[in-house]
């Protein structure tokens, strides 16, 4: 029992992460980015071929899988991104559909199609008894990495200058551009970070959520849940929303296994019924 | 209903005859039969004899645009952006494979069948569209889709799972026609049913029912406060797109004799999407258009690339959004009104 709510609060934290990139998007400029799933499998790969090929250690291919994924995030956001802030939903959708298509075919051309396996590291394997619980290693390093990140990304949204002036451009971007808030600079420098922290939650749940070039399309739908019903305003609502979707999704596959697929399209449909604007919503939907 | 509603609503504003005159010249004017119309249709037929050895590539045709006229219903009169279309067409697939194979063969009643299955789902599932924005709303339809297609696979003692459903054979159409081997009265059946549903859907479209789907599309708060009942509107619109996609899947699978998982995958939702962009919105024969170019170009792609034509069609998707829907279909508006499908306002 507790073992399976610790597998889940892992497996929430990673979706936290892997989507709290996709709420700023969301949220500052209104653009909905299917392709988000693409930057995690980037930075899966990255993890991959470092580890695999070149033999690099884990601990160092967590930072070059974020800053690889940054720096795509970034040159995709100037190059093509910033076109389409203005652009209706559906161009955006497209869009970005079209974006992971392409990721989709160029991994499965680049790497094959099987499902990608990482050797971790002999201290994060296997799984260590507490009080008569099973914990698995690595999945307490997610959890221990996961939470610090969450922290430290609460803390840059509400005591930096940058967090400030973000938050500001979120709320209303005409105003913050009146006050001299050079907000596409802002958005690019989050675009790429939230690119950034999808990438690292992809070379993380490489172990935990498998990789394979259908990555980016087969979590699209969590992510969308963990933004619309997280909200795109805080930090802490995608993290609860990610927290019970996560739980959910592994106590269901683990209890009822014959439904277990379906537990997390009920709960988006429950979620619908009693809150259509997301759980934290503050009355302005956008 | 909607029109004695509609037509009352109108009398009622516009106290004066001439208005109202005016009103119904409009609705004329909109609803005319344009010439490419008459052009396209007479093509489709002229291709059944010009291209004998074609027939499977212009059933396919067929089907797609059935299926992508329906989904402008959605998205280019009620402008609701859905990523799971496909969940209608594959149910009315599976619907009517599984009537072939357990009740009766008989193709006409399978289309109905699979009209009232995939109805009944988008008339629950719409409820759940109208909550929310447009960002709730993809999540909505794509998750409505996916849920479908792990049902599919799950429930295999029905649906044959991840195998398909197989082993069915139709019976000839009416009792008159039967499917050939080249598939030729498969493409007429095909060509005959997507006539018919274009007609029913084009009455709806340039109708005053259209009309106000547009202005909900536009701005719902303003549709309302006109006493456009958007919600209601919505909802029945949603279920009719939904039956003409399951009469399109149906379609497919009495034309193939096969229902594979395939046809409820996500990739399907984002071809019709793409086929649509192409096309263009609003005029349904959008979905004509597009299903004509983007089979085309598909099958170009796989020929040259079986594995990665996905790759080229992500980026053409790309390019064409970069480029803008707007200034592709803007060719239409060099043309006169009766040969292009724009409106002009009056």
């Amino acid at each position: 029992m507790l073992t399976i709510l610790f597998d889940g609060v892992a497996y929430g934290m990673l979706l936290f992460i892997l989507a709290c990139g996709l709420t700023v998007t969301l949220g500052l400029m209104n653009f909905i980015n299917l392709a988000h799933g693409a930057f995690a499998m980037a930075g899966g790969y990255v993890t991959v071929v470092m580890m695999n090929r070149y033999g690099i250690s884990f601990y160092w291919c967590l930072p070059a899988a974020f800053v690889v994924t940054a720096i795509v995030g970034l040159v995709l956001e100037r190059t093509l991104y910033q076109w389409l802030y203005r652009a209706d939903h559906l161009d955006q959708v497209l869009f970005s559909i079209g974006l992971v298509f392409m990721a989709v075919a160029g991994a499965d051309y680049f790497m094959g199609g099987q499902q990608q396996l990482i050797n971790l590291p002999p201290e994060l394997s296997g799984r260590m008894d507490v009080g008569g619980v099973g914990i698995g290693r690595y999945r307490l390093f997610t959890i221990v990495v996961c939470a610090i990140l969450a922290l430290v990304l609460q803390l840059i949204l509400s005591k930096t200058r940058f967090g400030c002036r973000l938050r500001a451009a979120v709320d209303d971007r005409r105003v913050a551009m009146g006050l001299g808030i050079n907000v596409p600079l802002v958005f690019a420098l989050t675009f790429a970070f939230g690119s950034g922290l999808a990438g690292l939650g992809g070379a993380m749940g490489a172990e935990i959520l498998g990789l394979d070039p259908n990555f980016p399309l087969k979590f699209m739908i969590y992510f969308l849940i963990v933004v619309s019903v997280g909200g795109t305003s805080t930090v802490s609502g995608p993290f609860l929303a990610a927290m019970l979707l996560g739980i959910a999704d592994v106590a269901g596959k683990y209890y009822v296994p014959a439904i277990g697929p379906f537990v997390i399209y009920a709960l988006m449909i429950i979620m619908l019924i009693l809150r259509p604007d997301g759980l934290f919503s503050r009355g302005s939907g956008r | 209903m909607t029109m004695v509603q509609q037509e009352a609503l109108v009398s009622r504003q516009s106290s004066d005859a001439a208005a109202e005159g005016r009103a119904v010249r409009l609705m004329k004017r909109r609803s005319r039969i344009r010439i490419y119309e008459i052009v396209i249709w007479l093509a489709a037929v002229a291709a059944y004899f010009l291209l004998p050895s074609k027939m499977l590539i212009l059933t396919e045709i067929a089907i797609l645009a059935l299926f992508a006229v329906s989904l402008d219903l959605v998205l280019g009169f009620a402008g609701i952006v859905s990523l799971g279309h496909a969940a209608f067409f594959g149910v009315g697939a599976y619907a009517a494979g599984l009537l072939a194979l357990h009740y009766t063969a008989e193709p006409v009643i399978g289309l109905f069948v699979a009209a009232l299955v995939a109805g009944l789902l988008g008339f629950l599932t719409s409820f759940l569209i109208l909550r929310g924005s447009d960002l709730t709303r993809l999540m909505t339809t794509l998750g409505i889709g996916l849920m479908m297609a792990e049902v599919a696979n799950q429930m295999a003692w029905l649906t044959g799972g991840a195998d398909g459903l197989s082993g069915f054979s139709l019976n000839p159409i009416l009792g008159l026609f039967e499917f050939d081997l080249y598939g030729k009265t498969g493409y007429l059946y095909c060509l005959a049913v997507l006539f018919v549903g274009m007609m029913i859907m084009r009455r709806i479209a340039f109708s005053p029912f259209g009309l106000s789907l547009k202005a909900i599309k536009s701005n719902p708060m303003r549709a309302g406060m006109i006493s456009v009942p958007a919600r209601k509107r919505v909802v029945v619109v949603y279920t009719i797109a939904a039956m003409f996609a399951g009469i399109a899947g149906a379609l497919l699978a009495q034309t193939t004799s096969f229902v594979s998982p395939d046809v409820l995958a996500f990739h399907r939702s984002a071809d019709v999407l793409m086929v649509l962009t192409i096309g263009g919105t609003g005029y349904l024969y959008g979905g004509v258009f597009g299903a004509v170019l983007f089979t085309l170009v598909k099958d170009a792609l796989s020929v040259v690339t079986p594995q990665y034509w996905m790759f080229w069609i992500g980026l053409i998707l790309v390019v064409l959004v970069l480029i803008g829907r707007e200034r592709l279909n803007r060719w239409a508006a060099y043309l006169p009104e009766r040969l292009s499908g724009k409106e002009r306002e009056q």
